[in-house]
């Protein structure tokens, strides 16, 4: 990293899983995906509609770490290195499993 | 807002669907599409159906004292883990009822009662307790401050709340600490289309049949047809809270 000595090195974000394209271009991702998920998640909660265009399992099923199968537990995984830069504590995984292919 | 399309839109629909997916599509650059047309997400379902009322009919004469197969197969389904302390939750309890005169006794299998009129919901400071279009009563944990009053006003004993850090949830089953939760009547199931609940589902395997899960709203339903040929009781029925679980034999 060429940082200043002191700067928090600036996260280093893990690719997707090959061949999958993201619902909206990058800039619009890393902008408004808490505005999606918030919008998504009262319809799902409360309406019972599922399979919207944003959804927590889709983003999982795209970005979990290829060694951590999560994009929450280990701290280069893909929530935890942006979060972690920005300062922002996410709560999402206290409740929502993080991890990838947990199917019965 | 218009809540029925007329079938005469339908084709133009359609047709606009088609080209703003061709739109979509369109290559920027090879290899770099706008938004991926081939990976679209599942279709977007229609959501909870308000003429539907979604209820359970438990035949106690049925219910075999001991066997508590409702109750783990709701512990798997939905990560719940076997309990070992008083507090830790269960959103199906076995009861084991006896009239003392005469010594008659029953088991029964008692889990949330989803209240035409739940009284949960009324007293809930954040609407985090809410009732859905088809009669499902949940706890929605993104507004649920854990305050308890719904457990204090659930007059079944119904809910729990989470004490510890969880981990390992079950994808279709969030839940956590500092949140009061109980039965979903398995809703991510019914989300997905399938007709039934664990416990319903394990109760007949387990060969007692003792719990039908239905549309009480569907005359052609099972459920329906027995409450309508069988005596039912709904439990605290002087409340007038209208359970949507109905029991028969006690």
């Amino acid at each position: 990293m060429a940082e200043p000595a002191g700067r928090t090195p600036r996260p280093s974000i893990e690719p997707a899983k090959a061949g999958t394209q993201c619902i909206a271009p990058t800039e619009v991702m890393r902008r408004d995906h808490p505005k999606m998920l918030v919008h998504q998640r009262d319809d799902t909660v409360r309406g019972g509609i599922r399979g919207a265009k944003a959804s927590l399992r889709g983003c999982i099923d795209c970005h979990a770490g290829a060694q951590s199968h999560s994009v929450a537990k280990a701290p280069g995984d893909f929530c935890m290195s942006c979060h972690a830069y920005a300062a922002v504590k996410i709560d999402c995984f206290e409740c929502h499993a993080s991890t990838k292919g947990v199917k019965r | 807002m218009s809540a029925s399309p007329k079938p005469a839109d339908t084709g133009r629909r359609a047709w606009l669907g088609a080209a703003a997916a061709g739109l979509a599509g369109v290559m920027l650059a090879p290899g770099v599409r706008l938004i991926e047309v081939a990976a679209a997400p599942p279709a977007r379902t229609g959501g909870a159906d308000p003429a539907v009322r979604w209820g359970l009919l438990i035949d106690t004469t049925k219910c075999a004292p001991g066997c508590d197969a409702c109750v783990s197969a709701c512990q798997t389904e939905n990560g719940l883990g076997t309990p070992t302390r008083s507090t830790d939750a269960r959103w199906i309890r076995k009861i084991e009822i006896k009239e003392i005169r005469t010594g008659r006794q029953a088991s029964v299998p008692v889990m949330c009662q989803h209240c035409a009129e739940p009284p949960c919901v009324d007293v809930c400071p954040t609407g985090a307790s809410f009732k859905r279009a088809d009669g499902i009563v949940l706890v929605d944990r993104h507004s649920c401050i854990g305050c308890r009053y719904c457990m204090m006003a659930c007059p079944y004993k119904a809910r729990s709340f989470v004490h510890e850090p969880l981990t390992d949830q079950h994808p279709d089953v969030p839940r956590g600490k500092g949140c009061v939760e109980s039965c979903t009547l398995c809703v991510h199931r019914l989300d997905r289309g399938e007709k039934t609940t664990a416990c319903a589902e394990a109760c007949a395997k387990a060969g007692h049949g003792a719990i039908v899960f239905g549309d009480l709203n569907d005359p052609a339903s099972e459920i329906a047809r027995r409450v309508r040929e069988i005596q039912t009781t709904q439990l605290r029925a002087d409340l007038r809270l209208d359970p949507g679980v109905r029991y028969h034999g006690i």
